[in-house]
């Protein structure tokens, strides 16, 4: 069983409690296709579990896979500079047919990213901290995406909303 | 090719063994033998088989990976049973930037050599080896075939050897 060797923190993307029982990590590609399957899914998930569930999202773009991966996961980390992660993040998964820079550009401006901001991330300025989350990835045994990690644990169950909201819930009961 | 001192049933090398010679193509007119590598970490990853469907599959990992792995000298060698061609068109598909060795004539002769070889599929395992500068093997695992075994346990094993070999030849 593979562990999640770098611990959340306030370094993370996360929504809901710091406290809840039971910490989702997702390690996604925002090009890949699976990504886009597991988002609504995820989505029904949070919204099952309330405040049950703290979500957190780290980068793990393949990028000779994904051409527009790296791109898209900058977009998302200058959002984030403006307080803008989770709006960007959905963004990006309700929008995974068209990622390049121009439709990134774009939802930029529909997000209210600013120019500055967004040029800052295709420039690298957050490429550190996208390589960092893919790095400790691979340390925790990701081995293609999406990857989730409930409580630590590497999850390779069934991604349906039923399977994820019973596992997680048994989570929260084992942590109670 | 294959190590006559290995009989096919003794299972997959492991840690301590010498891992065996080979020489396979890595391109339609070039051939890439385990002796070019010596002096550096290799890494082997064995596979069933080019074209997984799963994304980000095992060899699409590993090509995000391989900053990682060259950060210890590393070099990755991928090995299956297909043929030059066909790697030719997987790795230029994937965009790979690492070997792949066509296992193909004698088909599977390496894969039996590391006791890695499936017999009834006529494919090897999803086999790792991570060997040292001097040929020996550090660690080996066999993966669940079904399964993609990350690039974690092949970090870990480098670790382990950096922290020894590097650092005795240091002094």
């Amino acid at each position: 069983m593979s562990h999640l060797t770098t611990a959340v923190s306030a370094d993370d993307h996360a929504l809901g409690p710091d406290d809840a029982p039971v910490t989702l990590v997702e390690y996604g590609d925002y090009e890949c296709p699976y990504c886009g399957e597991a988002y609504p899914v995820l989505k029904a998930v949070q919204h099952a579990l309330g405040k049950q569930l703290r979500f957190v999202f780290r980068n793990f773009p393949l990028t000779d896979a994904h051409p527009h991966a790296g791109r898209a996961a900058e977009f998302a980390e200058a959002a984030a500079s403006v307080g803008q992660f989770w709006a960007a993040h959905d963004m990006l998964y309700e929008h995974q047919d068209a990622l390049d820079d121009e439709s990134l550009i774009a939802y930029g401006r529909v997000l209210g990213i600013g120019d500055a901001a967004l040029q800052a991330g295709f420039d690298g300025r957050f490429d550190p901290k996208i390589r960092h989350d893919f790095t400790s990835g691979v340390r925790s045994g990701v081995n293609g995406t999406p990857c989730l990690f409930i409580n630590g644990e590497r999850y390779d169950g069934p991604r349906d909303v039923d399977a994820l909201v019973a596992v997680i819930r048994s989570a929260a009961k084992a942590r109670a | 090719m294959s190590n006559p001192n290995v009989p096919p049933s003794a299972g997959p090398l492991k840690a301590g063994q010498s891992a065996p010679v080979f020489s396979l193509p890595s391109t339609p007119d070039q051939m890439l033998s385990l002796s070019d590598l010596r002096g550096n970490p290799v890494i082997i990853a064995f596979y069933p088989a080019d074209w997984s469907p799963v994304c980000g599959d095992q060899m699409g990992l590993y090509n995000g990976v391989l900053p990682e792995f060259h950060r210890y000298g590393a070099q990755l060698v991928g090995i299956s049973t297909d043929g030059v061609w066909c790697h030719a068109a997987f790795a230029s598909a994937r965009k790979l930037h690492f070997p792949l060795l066509a296992d193909f004539e004698p088909k599977g002769a390496v894969a039996r050599s590391y006791g890695v070889y499936r017999d009834h599929e006529g494919t090897s395992e999803r086999a790792l080896f991570v060997i040292d500068g001097e040929g020996v093997i550090r660690w080996s695992y066999v993966s669940p075939v079904g399964l993609n075994p990350g690039a974690d346990g092949i970090l870990n094993a480098l670790d382990a050897m950096v922290g020894q070999p590097q650092a005795a030849g240091a002094l």
